[in-house]
C-alpha cells in the first residue's frame, strides 16, 4: 500500500527534506495528501501522468 | 497538574471507532489513531482499480476519520503475522472465511504493544456489545481484553457501560458516566451521537471491515488453497481475487479475466508473472493463466477469452498468448459456446 511506504519512508528523512513518490495507483492522489494534512507534512504537488502518479511532499514536524 | 493520558484508538473507517475517539476526546484524553493493513481490507489500493471508479477515486475511510477528529493515524502493516490468524484462526471462522475473533485479539494484542513502546496508557475501539455474531458478543469481548494481554486497559466507549470498569475509569482518567451503554445491532445510537456531533458523510460499512465476510472472496480463497494444496498466499494472490473474473475449467489451472479496461491494464502489470492471453482480431479482456498448462489448456482457455470478446458470436477470433519471458504466439479458435461453460467453472 503506497501510504504505508511513503510513511515509513517519511520516519526515516529529516524535518523539510523534500520526497518525491511515483506510483501506479491513482488512489494515492487523495490518500497521500489525506495522510500528509493529517501528520503534518506539505504537499508541494500532485500529478496525474495517466500511467503513474507523482506526488511531491515536503516532511514536516514529527 | 495532571498528567496528559494518552490513548490508542483503532480506527477501521467506520462511524463505530469516529464515535468512540470523538468521545474520549471530549473528556480531554490525547488520542492517535492505529489503522491495520492485512491486504484484506476494503480500504485498500485497489478501490481504483476499475475505470469508472478511476474517475471518481474513493477516499480512504480511515485517513478520512482521522482528518474529521484531527488526530495523527499510524497505518501498520501487519500482513505477514496476519496470515497465521487466516490461516488457523483457534476460535475458527464466521460465516465466510472470516476469523473475525482471532482477528480482533490480534488487532488489540498488536496495539497494546504499540502502546508500550509509544507511552500511550490504554486503547479504545468502537465495539459494541451484540453488534457482530462473532467478535462483539457479551461473551467474546471479555475474550479479546484476555487474550489479547490488554486486560483492563481495554475500554470500549460506546458499550462501556455495560461492561466492567477499565482502568482508565477507575483511575479517573475518562468519566464512566460520560460513556455509553450502546448494545445490539440497531444502528440508531450510533446514528444519534454522530448527529449530535454534527457528523455527515461517515462510512457504514455493510458486512464487516474487509473482505474476508464476502462470501464470493472467501469462495476464491478457498479455491487458492485447495488447487495449491495448502493454506498460503501472497500479497499478489489476494490482491488478483479481488480483481476479474475468476474461472477454473481444470483442476490444474484457473482464468483471470479482464472486465473492463481498467482490470485490464492492472492485469497487464502481471503479464511477467503469468501466461497471458488478449484477444487481437476483435476487442476483448486480457486473462491470465494460474497453474501450468499443457496445449490443450491453452486452447480450451483461449476459447474462453473469445468468449468473452467482443467476437463472442464470431466463427474464429485470434489471439496472442504471451509466456512470462515475453515470448509470443498466435491463437485462432472457435469461441466457447455457453452452454458449453458450466456454472460450477465460475468462482
Ligand atoms: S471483518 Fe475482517 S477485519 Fe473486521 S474483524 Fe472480521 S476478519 Fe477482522
Amino acid at each position: 500500500m503506497p501510504v504505508i511506504r511513503v510513511q515509513d519512508r517519511v520516519a526515516k528523512l529529516a524535518l523539510d527534506t523534500v520526497l518525491e513518490v511515483v506510483c501506479t495507483d491513482p488512489g494515492v492522489l487523495i490518500d497521500i495528501p489525506a495522510w500528509c494534512r493529517i501528520n503534518g507534512h506539505e504537499v508541494l504537488e500532485t500529478r496525474d501522468e495517466g500511467d503513474q502518479q507523482i506526488v511531491i511532499l515536503k516532511v514536516g514536524e514529527p | 497538574m495532571s498528567e496528559q493520558r494518552k490513548a490508542a484508538s483503532l480506527i477501521s473507517g467506520g462511524l463505530d471507532s469516529l464515535l468512540a475517539t470523538r468521545v474520549i476526546r471530549e473528556q480531554g484524553i490525547h488520542v492517535e489513531g492505529i489503522n491495520f493493513f492485512t491486504g484484506f481490507c476494503v480500504e485498500g489500493h485497489t478501490h481504483a482499480i476499475r475505470k469508472k471508479e478511476r474517475a471518481r477515486p474513493k477516499r480512504n475511510n480511515a485517513l478520512w476519520v482521522a482528518e474529521q477528529l484531527g488526530i495523527k493515524l499510524h497505518i501498520v502493516d501487519i500482513v505477514e503475522p496476519y496470515k497465521e490468524v487466516v490461516f488457523n484462526p483457534m476460535h475458527g471462522y464466521g460465516a465466510n472465511l472470516n476469523p473475525c475473533l482471532d482477528c480482533k485479539i490480534f488487532m488489540v494484542r498488536k496495539a497494546h504493544e504499540w502502546i508500550i513502546q509509544h507511552g500511550f496508557d490504554f486503547i479504545i475501539t468502537g465495539e459494541v456489545v451484540g453488534q457482530r455474531p462473532m467478535s462483539q458478543r457479551k461473551d467474546t469481548m471479555p475474550v479479546v481484553s484476555r487474550e489479547s494481554g490488554s486486560g483492563d486497559l481495554l475500554l470500549r466507549p460506546l458499550c462501556a457501560k455495560n461492561l466492567p470498569e477499565t482502568l482508565p475509569e477507575r483511575e479517573g482518567w475518562v468519566k464512566r458516566e460520560q460513556l455509553y451503554d450502546f448494545s445490539g445491532r440497531s444502528r440508531k445510537p450510533q446514528m444519534a451521537l454522530a448527529e449530535r456531533f454534527g457528523l455527515k458523510d461517515y462510512a457504514q460499512p455493510a458486512g464487516g471491515c474487509c473482505f474476508l465476510t464476502d462470501a464470493q472472496y472467501s469462495s476464491k480463497l478457498a479455491d487458492l488453497w485447495q488447487a495449491r494444496g495448502s493454506k498460503q498466499y501472497e500479497m499478489d494472490d489476494i490482491m488478483l481475487l479481488k480483481v476479474g473474473r475468476h474461472l477454473r475449467p481444470r483442476p490444474h489451472f484457473k482464468l483471470i479475466i479482464s472486465r473492463e479496461e481498467g482490470e485490464g491494464n492492472f492485469l497487464q502489470g502481471y503479464r511477467k508473472q503469468f501466461v497471458s492471453i488478449r484477444t487481437i482480431s476483435h476487442p476483448g479482456p486480457l486473462a491470465l493463466i494460474d497453474g501450468e498448462v499443457g496445449d490443450a489448456d491453452i486452447e480450451l482457455a483461449a476459447r474462453l477469452v473469445a468468449r468473452y470478446s467482443q467476437g463472442r458470436d464470431a466463427a474464429e477470433v485470434e489471439l496472442e498468448m504471451a509466456d512470462r519471458e515475453g515470448n509470443s504466439c498466435l491463437l485462432r479458435v472457435r469461441p466457447l459456446p455457453p452452454h458449453e461453460i458450466p456454472q460450477t467453472w465460475h468462482l
